[in-house]
């Protein structure tokens, strides 16, 4: 049960931040050619892979109740902030992510430079950051996920398994995944990444769950319904106060 | 200096984020489990509870703020 969820969320995450990697690399690919900017993806893969490979096994190094405090903490406050932006959306609060306008916008901001060497750096630089950035938080999630659970290798599989099919409908379609439902899966692993934190933290912390391990799926449900009920409780009262409109996405 | 500047912002903006009272609530609630663990008192609720208290007040300053 657990090992089906340690996939899932790190699929999940992987996916979201892939998507929005993706519309970047596209942009600056499209617009500025693609040798650079697929060296500049893939040296951002390799060290996103390295992270992993050097810091997977020092942490599950650790005593395992000082791993899941801190790792528990860690993805509590990492999941509460996925869970409070995927609210804030989904009520009306805050803009909705649009690749095709973060699309359009980098695509212009990309336009501008001018290409100055054989080998354009500026591309190799945007492709990189985009990569390395949106990914960082995947390394992390593995990390963590992983090494709590004595799992690492299946949470990156689970990320793998995300960056081949983003990767590959990106290859087809070559566009911005402007249809992947982004909210609902931030939604989603923000409620995985909450439920596991709150658990893993008590239990370092020296909680004995009523039922063990079970009481992990009441800890998914509790949370999804906090979530949701939230949800329902901002989205009537975007309603009913008058919005001067929803902030700009980050 | 400026760089380790700059590396501290970006920790400090990747791991707490928007809302530096979510990562205040989790360590307190962590320390009061682990103390009402230690005196054998059945603290599991506290951290669910701390959940509960850190998104309310998180969502209710985002939805103020003008």
């Amino acid at each position: 049960m657990s090992t089906l969820l340690l996939v899932l969320a790190t699929f999940a995450a992987s996916a979201v931040e892939m998507v929005e990697a993706l519309t970047i690399v596209l942009a600056v690919g499209v617009t500025r050619g693609w040798r650079a900017t697929a060296w500049g993806g893939i040296t951002a893969l390799v060290a996103l892979t390295a992270i992993v490979v050097v810091l997977g096994p020092a942490v599950a190094q650790l005593p395992l109740a000082a791993l899941r405090v801190g790792v528990g903490a860690l993805l509590l406050v990492f999941g509460l902030q996925w869970l409070r932006k995927a609210i804030l959306r989904a009520s009306g609060y805050k803009a909705q992510h649009d690749e095709d306008a973060i699309y359009r916008q980098e695509v212009a901001e990309v336009s501008a430079v001018a290409v100055t060497s054989a080998f354009d750096w500026y591309a190799f630089t945007i492709a990189f950051k985009g990569v390395f950035l949106e990914g960082l938080e995947v390394a992390f999630i593995v990390i963590t996920f992983g090494s709590s659970q004595g799992r690492i290798g299946l949470a990156a599989l689970g990320a793998l398994a995300a960056l081949v099919v983003v990767a590959t409908i990106g290859a087809i379609v070559h566009a911005p995944l402007s249809r992947v439902p982004e909210n609902w899966l931030k939604f989603g692993v923000g409620v995985m990444l909450t439920s596991f934190g709150t658990f893993w933290s008590a239990e370092g912390a020296g909680v004995d769950w009523p039922g063990g391990e079970i009481c992990l799926v009441a800890v998914i449900a509790y949370v999804a319904l906090l979530a949701i009920g939230l949800t329902r409780v901002l989205t009537i009262r975007s309603r009913t106060v008058l919005l001067p409109g929803p902030a700009a996405t980050s | 200096m400026s760089s380790v500047r700059t590396f501290g912002r970006f920790c400090y903006e990747f791991v707490v984020g928007d809302d530096w009272t979510v990562a205040v609530v989790v360590v307190a609630a962590i320390g009061l489990t682990a103390l009402l663990a230690h005196h054998g008192v059945a603290a599991w609720w506290c951290m669910p509870l701390a959940v509960t208290a850190s998104l309310v007040l998180s969502l209710a300053r985002a939805v103020r703020r003008p």
